[in-house]
């Protein structure tokens, strides 16, 4: 029997919801298109909006003439930088805690200095979209070029043009571990490579939407897309009311993948709204969409391994360069994601992180999907295949001589007490690849493998609290309200799975209330694989306070000490005493006649750390991780450079899946994110202007493109999510593009460095290595 | 200047009477009408996300004109089914775990409910290309090619597994 219908047995007898396949409770609204996402809703005497970009990426201001545009008949609105609050939009992390507030502030509109290509210029609320824009085109603006810098490299030299701060260096972050001249001296080899990663865009299909109006209590409320409903203290110290004066009310969100975890329309509205006094809707176009959020961001990514002739690594140097754009937005934190990550899930002991991030005139980046630890997966794991290579030793036998094993401390020397099954993982992969495809006289067959160590749960210095509440109505139904956003993953879906695994009732019993910032309890952002991990424990100790009084109602009923009580299948009942039950329905009248609380209100926290040491980066970073494989087959034709992925598998112990569908449902849309990183996806800017600005330059993989994943969960029950479950959102997609370039570069025999891994870079590569024999 | 001309459209069904500027977009009218099933992604004809069966046939509503559909019948995903009795493509889509964010949904199940007009026994190279304009970002797509083979054998009576 292998691990995973291991697991599923265990959790068949243990469990009555959890680790079964249910439909979410979201998918029946979906299918037949009743579910309304934040651009459906719409209000009597609402406006349009529209936003006037900037067309350059580096010029100061001169001139912005909107009168023609206010004079336009239908225009309710124009804002510039002239008649908004003497205020800047924070672009820190978003949530709940707040403790440790970077200098991270944006301009709303462009004041005087344009930093990057569609910085916003102005604001024009109208009462048609159409008007809206003719608007926008009757705006004119003087601009006076300046210098500006487009290359993290270049912008760390000495008199390269200033875009943040003193010199641009947005955040450095180290480890320094062990002893490295040490570490190198005890090394048979030497290897040294460069990686680089490109601009990446999510591309959810929604894009960025809302609409705002002011109530009777003088309320600003907000319904929109978004990951984040807590923006809301932001929202309201940028446009100057008090915290409680802002309410975001989260909808279904049509995909986020860290794309709408910073503030994207909510000031925008807000604004328009309280300058008209009416209700307006924003919504941005594709290209708006394209340009108008964070990217992920490009690392430039230098390793230099010390190894044994055994294949042992005794010291390993990394130098990381993250290009951090215009503004700082999430830049220092996905920086200190890549620097914890940076040797992979391997025991080093001879460390050294040095990483920075580099403010340019190019679109500022800020999260997605694996944040900054998928850049450095790309990097440790096609360094572990070229140590392989030179040393002449099998790459899984290489990864197996250097694992990091349970129990052992991980790059920031702190010892994680969770299962790491990243062995077992790689083999059950790699075996699963099964026999290899033949080629032919125009294909090349490779394989590829990437093991990873991927965080969930945020940085334990934020101090991260989640809270939930569940109640039982008169009529056994339940209830469950957490402010948690539901971002297409089946966040709420789960939470409803968990409760109803607790009391003891069938999934249809359960309702979630969830994404109101001003109803539903603060449950922080659905963000950094924290959803499940963090509301799922909040949501379960809530369940359980009300169980136990349920429970302890109905060990009086029966005689009983409240050990003795089981539930399940909306019944209470005497456990191994078939005869004696009773509905779950009158256990909880009897509760709601003798005044017995049938709701609960409960915080969960994670751990609580102080910062990493500065000058060694050691301490702990995260909560918990998460370890798994990815492996694939690919096909290579050398004569046109495609590759086609004909197997795909991936591992991944996610600790207990609360939904294997839904786990599965993650891993599959995971490697075709991954296969796009790797092979098609590339935001191309030219002097900061981005010249992909829709999906026809701008290539996700489609229907045509993807294999058919084959998806292996294993479970350890050892994480610190409910029932031991681990994050799976961001794993997922970690380890897929490294797996493809491996085998890629397995297949032609060529490494190429930068991704994406285009035809024309590896017919191009094909060419050079036939050039250089 | 704005020229409009008053349209009868079948929509769902309902044979509905409308006042439509000469440059309004068929998925411009119908989200106008309170059709908000229709999705908008791209207005490129990119991403398929608002795509409509017009007699029958999936078209991105964004690339058509809504005076060009005059007289013709426009079926939306709500118009093939509803929560009380979903078309057999919604009900494998729900059971199957197709469904993610949902956002793409609707033009998918009117481009599978296109292909399986023409081709009631489709294997899985028809799916893919009868999808291969319809961009999902968090599915994977794999779910629901399966999805749409459970659908087609539902539709043709045959027992699901």
């Amino acid at each position: 029997m292998d691990d995973t219908t291991a697991g599923q047995a265990l959790a068949n007898t243990l469990y009555r919801q959890i680790g079964k396949g249910l439909v979410r409770t979201d998918a029946p609204g979906k299918a037949v298109g009743k579910t309304k996402f934040a651009g459906d809703h719409s209000l009597p005497g609402m406006l349009h909006a529209v936003v006037l970009r900037s067309p350059v990426a580096s010029a100061r201001l001169v001139k912005l003439e909107v009168e023609k545009a206010r004079a336009l008949p239908g225009v309710a609105c124009v804002l510039t930088s002239r008649e908004l609050p003497d205020r800047l939009a924070p672009t820190d992390i978003p949530g709940q805690t707040g403790q440790v507030r970077m200098n991270t502030d944006q301009q709303i509109l462009v004041r005087e200095r344009i930093r990057y290509f569609g910085e916003p210029l102005a604001l024009i609320a109208a009462e048609t979209v159409d008007l809206a824009r003719q608007a926008a085109d009757l705006i004119k603006f003087e601009l006076e070029p300046l210098l500006g810098v487009y290359d993290p490299e270049e912008a760390m030299r000495p008199g390269a043009p200033v875009v943040q701060g003193e010199d641009n260096i947005v955040a450095t972050h180290k480890i320094k571990k062990g002893d490295m001249a040490e570490g190198f001296a005890a090394a048979d080899k030497i290897v040294e490579n460069t990686f680089r990663t490109q601009f990446i865009e999510h591309a959810f299909l929604e894009p960025e939407v809302g609409l705002a109006w002011v109530d009777e209590n003088d309320v600003i409320n907000i319904r929109v897309s978004t990951q984040v409903i807590e923006h809301f203290r932001f929202i309201a110290d940028t446009v100057g009311v008090p915290h409680n004066k802002v309410r975001i009310l989260g909808s279904l969100v049509g995909g986020g993948f860290g794309g709408k975890e910073d503030i994207t329309v909510e000031i925008y509205l807000a604004l328009l709204t309280m300058h008209t006094g009416r209700p307006v809707r924003l919504e941005f176009s594709r290209e708006d969409s394209f340009v108008g959020h964070g990217k992920r961001h490009p690392f430039v990514m230098t390793y230099r391994t010390g190894v044994t002739n055994d294949g042992l690594i005794t010291a390993l140097e990394v130098r990381l360069t993250a290009d951090a754009g215009a503004y700082v937005f999430l830049s220092p934190y996905v920086l200190l994601y890549a620097t914890v990550a940076a040797p992979g899930p391997y025991r080093i002991d001879n460390l050294s992180v040095d990483a920075k991030a580099v403010a340019t005139n190019n679109m500022y980046t800020s999260a997605f999907r694996g944040f900054g630890s998928a850049q450095a997966c790309i990097a440790y794991e096609q360094q572990m295949d070229e140590i392989a290579l030179s040393l002449g030793i099998d790459r899984i036998e290489l990864r197996r001589r250097n694992y990091l094993k349970t129990g052992e401390p991980i790059s920031t020397g702190y010892p994680i007490s969770s299962a790491i099954w990243t062995e077992k993982c790689v083999e059950q992969a790699w075996a699963a690849l099964g026999e290899p495809t033949p080629s032919t006289a125009t294909t090349r067959i490779g394989r590829g493998i990437a093991a990873y160590q991927q965080c969930y749960g945020r940085l334990t210095f934020l101090h991260d609290t989640s809270e939930a509440w569940v109640g039982v109505e008169v009529d056994g139904t339940v209830v469950v309200r957490s402010g948690v956003t539901d971002i297409g993953a089946g966040q709420a879906s789960t939470l409803a799975q968990i409760s109803a695994e607790v009391l003891g009732v069938n999934l249809s019993n359960v309702v979630v209330y969830n994404s109101d910032s001003a109803t539903t309890p603060l449950a922080g952002t659905t963000t950094a694989t924290r959803a499940t991990y963090m509301t799922g424990n909040a949501v379960k100790l809530a369940a359980e306070a009300v169980r136990d009084r349920l429970v302890g109602r109905a060990a009086l009923h029966f005689g009983v000490v409240p050990s003795e009580i089981v539930l399940g299948d909306n019944q209470i009942s005497v456990a191994d005493h078939p005869d004696r039950f009773m509905p779950f329905v009158d256990v909880v009248r009897m509760c709601a006649a003798e005044g017995i609380h049938r709701s609960e209100l409960a915080i969960f926290r994670a751990p609580f750390t102080d910062r990493l040491d500065p000058e060694t980066g050691q301490g702990q970073a995260h909560p918990d991780y998460t370890f798994g494989a990815h492996a694939v087959e690919v096909e290579v034709d050398i004569e046109t450079g495609e590759v086609t992925i004909l197997k795909s598998i991936a591992a991944h112990d996610v600790g207990q899946a609360i939904n294997p569908v839904a786990v599965e449902g993650q891993i599959e849309g995971g490697a075709a994110q991954g296969q796009g990183y790797a092979l098609c996806e590339e935001m191309i800017y030219r002097e900061g202007k981005l010249t992909t600005p829709s999906f026809a330059e701008y290539l996700i993989p489609t229907a045509m493109d993807v294999p058919n994943v084959q998806c292996i969960i294993l479970e350890s029950r050892s994480g610190l999510g409910p029932f031991g479950a681990k994050g799976i959102g961001e794993p997922a997609l970690t380890p897929v593009a490294p797996a493809i370039a491996n085998a890629v570069s397995d297949a032609i025999g060529v490494r190429i460095y930068d991704l994406p891994i285009t035809p024309e870079r590896i017919v191009a590569a094909l060419k050079a290595r036939e050039g250089g024999c | 200047m704005t020229f409009e001309r008053k349209l009868s459209i079948r929509i769902n069904g309902q044979t509905v009477q409308a006042a439509v500027p000469a440059h309004r977009t068929l998925l411009e009218m119908l989200r106008d009408l309170g059709h908000v099933d229709v999705k908008r992604g791209c207005e490129k004809g990119d991403c398929g996300a608002c795509a409509v069966l017009i007699d029958g046939e999936a078209i991105d509503s964004c690339l058509v004109l809504a005076w060009t559909v005059e007289g013709k019948d426009v079926v939306t995903v709500a118009g093939l089914g509803d929560a009380e009795a979903p078309h057999p493509l919604q009900k494998a889509f729900i059971a199957n775990g197709a469904v993610q964010c949902g956002y793409c949904i609707p033009g998918m199940i009117i481009a599978a409910q296109s292909m399986l007009n023409e081709t009631p026994n489709p294997n899985e190279d028809n799916i893919r290309l009868a999808l291969s304009g319809n961009l999902c970002r968090c599915t994977g797509y794999k779910k629901i090619f399966e999805a749409v083979e459970t659908a087609a054998a539902m539709i043709r009576g045959e027992a699901i597994r």
